[in-house]
């Protein structure tokens, strides 16, 4: 596999078409949930991504994002939106840490499929840190709004 | 070949553009063209946010430290006169290159600082600064500050500022869907009220050239001042400031051959001379008690602190092998480059390039949008093949959102760009879409 196609793999250029939890309108939050949103801007290229999160006793019920960018920015907030879907809030909170860590390696971390499902495609990107920030995004936006629901 | 209406400058094509060995010749003078990136020899086509810079240009800069460095305008030593001289050639190089008079030029570290400059000279002349013979610069609740919808956010921001500093309302001239300046809006929009109009010559996304003529005559029927952001036409065309008749341009080094860190505000020399200063200090002053001080006359009233000497001897080179190049021929050099990108892009499916279609005048640059495709990845795609580009919106957030776009991408030429990097880049580009499994 070339650079290139370890940084698209085909799990992302999928799922940054077929994008999981896109429409913040389309779906109206559970009755009864706790709401936080986030929006958050990279800066350098001007993606954007707005996500709610509704969290039930500690579980997150449902994820939904609205966003504009690249293939990499798009395809995080669609796997994160499958990810973190049933997942506890700390299970994902430890799931976004890993993510993380796995961004800022630099290509030197092994990707657990195992914890991060299609995420762990993302490998790849620690190998272009001009990109990291796009694939961190929608989970930036994720953890805020986390803290903004359990606040 | 259509050109723009009535711009002062002769449309491109009347001075013949480089053979391929003159670019050749020009190439071995920048050696960073040779190096390759991600194992496939670079292709930069990224000039009109930086440019490359020639030997001789560092040789110029390193010259200096190593045998004329000393403290500017301040030592009677030999070595400073010696650098005073120098600093003081670059500035008569640089006023000869623009057609203006050395007075006229003032350092500064780019163009941003030098609109940044005259904001802030314009709002201490709204607070009394400078007398009776800085009024010209006061602005107040009712006055007018006119920008296009096509300007860089240097060439905007600072002027929202002033607006909201003095009371002053902003407002701008919109664009065709071509991305032409509405010269029927701007004679609408440059009225009483008008005090400045601050314009692009030449657009760093659209690529379009300006008529600037036709923007100040409107201008002077009204009394208004014109500040000419020249970033992308100085490195590209030939300039002459003083029969554009504008009142204040500015430009960035970097863009054309020179160092980052340094750039020039041109003013005319009554206004300069009647302009207070923004940054104080050292250097810029006659005499100066407990309580308050005199300013020099124009350009070293607006030259507080150590200058960058260094940088501005080697601007001056850049612009003598620009000089040496000839500016006609850079322009058609450039030209010729441009249409090349417009007409590659256009016979290519799914691609939209933004401004001038082919065959009108531009500059040598394209933005396009690919559909389906972020510019994003297309600049991913286009690095792996060791295109280098520019991706996003090119500090021009308001007019991608006139374009109905978040991102562009950007490929800009310059006298060192050869034919056969144009081709290598268009026959990438045509590969994109299907890379990224758009089919549509």
């Amino acid at each position: 596999m070339s650079e290139l196609d370890s940084l698209y793999q085909q799990i992302i250029l999928d799922h940054s078409k077929a994008r999981q939890g896109s429409g913040l309108a389309t779906e109206p939050a559970p009755v009864g949930a706790r709401l936080g949103e986030s929006h958050q801007i990279n800066t350098t290229c001007g993606d954007e991504v707005t996500v709610r999160v509704a969290v039930v006793d500690g579980k997150i019920e449902q994820i939904r994002w609205d966003g504009d960018g690249c293939a990499i920015s798009m395809a995080a907030a669609s796997v994160i939106s499958e990810l973190g879907e049933g997942e506890g809030v700390g299970e994902l909170r430890a799931k976004i840490e890993t993510f993380r860590e796995l961004m800022r390696s630099r290509g030197t971390v092994e990707a657990d499929e195992d914890v991060l499902g299609d995420a762990a495609a993302f490998s790849g990107v620690s190998k272009y840190p001009a990109r990291v920030k796009c694939a961190m995004l929608a989970w930036v936006a994720v953890e805020h709004a986390l803290a903004e629901a359990e606040a | 070949m259509a050109t723009t209406r009535s711009a002062p400058h002769a449309p491109a094509g009347d001075a013949p553009a480089f053979a391929d060995e003159r670019v050749a010749l020009f190439r071995a003078d920048f050696p960073i063209l040779g190096r390759s990136v991600n194992g496939v020899p670079l292709v930069y086509l990224d000039s009109a946010a930086t440019s490359q810079t020639p030997l001789g240009v560092l040789e110029a800069e390193r010259h200096f430290y190593k045998h004329e460095n000393a403290a500017v305008n301040r030592g009677s030593h030999t070595l400073a006169v010696e650098a005073t001289d120098t600093f003081e050639a670059a500035r008569a190089t640089l006023a000869g290159f623009l057609g203006a008079l050395p007075e006229e030029i003032v350092w500064t570290s780019n163009a941003t600082e030098g609109l940044n400059l005259l904001a802030y000279s314009f709002s201490n002349a709204s607070l009394g600064r400078g007398g009776q013979a800085a009024r010209r610069f006061a602005l107040q609740p009712g006055d007018e500050i006119v920008v296009t919808e096509m300007e860089h956010h240097a060439n905007l921001i600072p002027w929202q500022e002033l607006a909201f500093r003095t009371g002053a309302t902003l407002r701008f001239i919109p664009i065709t869907d071509d991305g032409e300046l509405r010269l029927d809006e701007a004679e609408r929009i440059i009225g009483d009220r008008t005090r400045v109009l601050a314009v692009t010559h030449a657009s760093n996304v659209l690529g379009t050239i300006n008529p600037v003529v036709d923007l100040v005559a409107l201008a002077r029927r009204v009394g208004a001042l014109v500040l000419l952001d020249a970033c992308q036409s100085a490195p590209h065309l030939p300039l002459d400031l003083h029969a554009l008749d504008v009142d204040f341009a500015v430009l960035s080094g970097h863009k054309m051959l020179a160092p980052t860190g340094i750039g020039v505000l041109y003013g005319r020399r009554e206004l300069l001379d009647a302009m207070p200063p923004f940054l104080t200090g050292g250097s810029m002053i006659t005499t100066v008690t407990m309580e308050q001080a005199e300013y020099l006359p124009a350009p070293h009233r607006f030259e507080a602190g150590t200058q960058r000497v260094s940088q501005a001897v080697a601007f001056a080179e850049a612009v003598r092998y620009l000089e040496a190049a000839g500016m006609d021929r850079v322009r058609a050099w450039d030209s010729q480059l441009g249409q090349r990108l417009v007409e590659g892009l256009a016979d290519l499916d799914g691609i939209r390039v933004v401004g001038p279609e082919a065959g009108r005048e531009r500059i040598g640059l394209a933005a396009f949008d690919v559909d389906g495709v972020h510019a994003h990845d297309v600049g991913q795609f286009l690095d792996d093949r060791g295109i280098a580009v520019r991706v996003g919106h090119h500090c021009a957030q308001p007019l991608h959102r006139r374009l109905g776009l978040t991102a562009t991408t950007r490929a800009s030429t310059y006298l060192y760009t050869t034919t056969d990097e144009v081709d290598a880049f268009l026959s990438a580009v045509a590969e994109v879409r299907g890379y990224f499994g758009v089919t549509s």
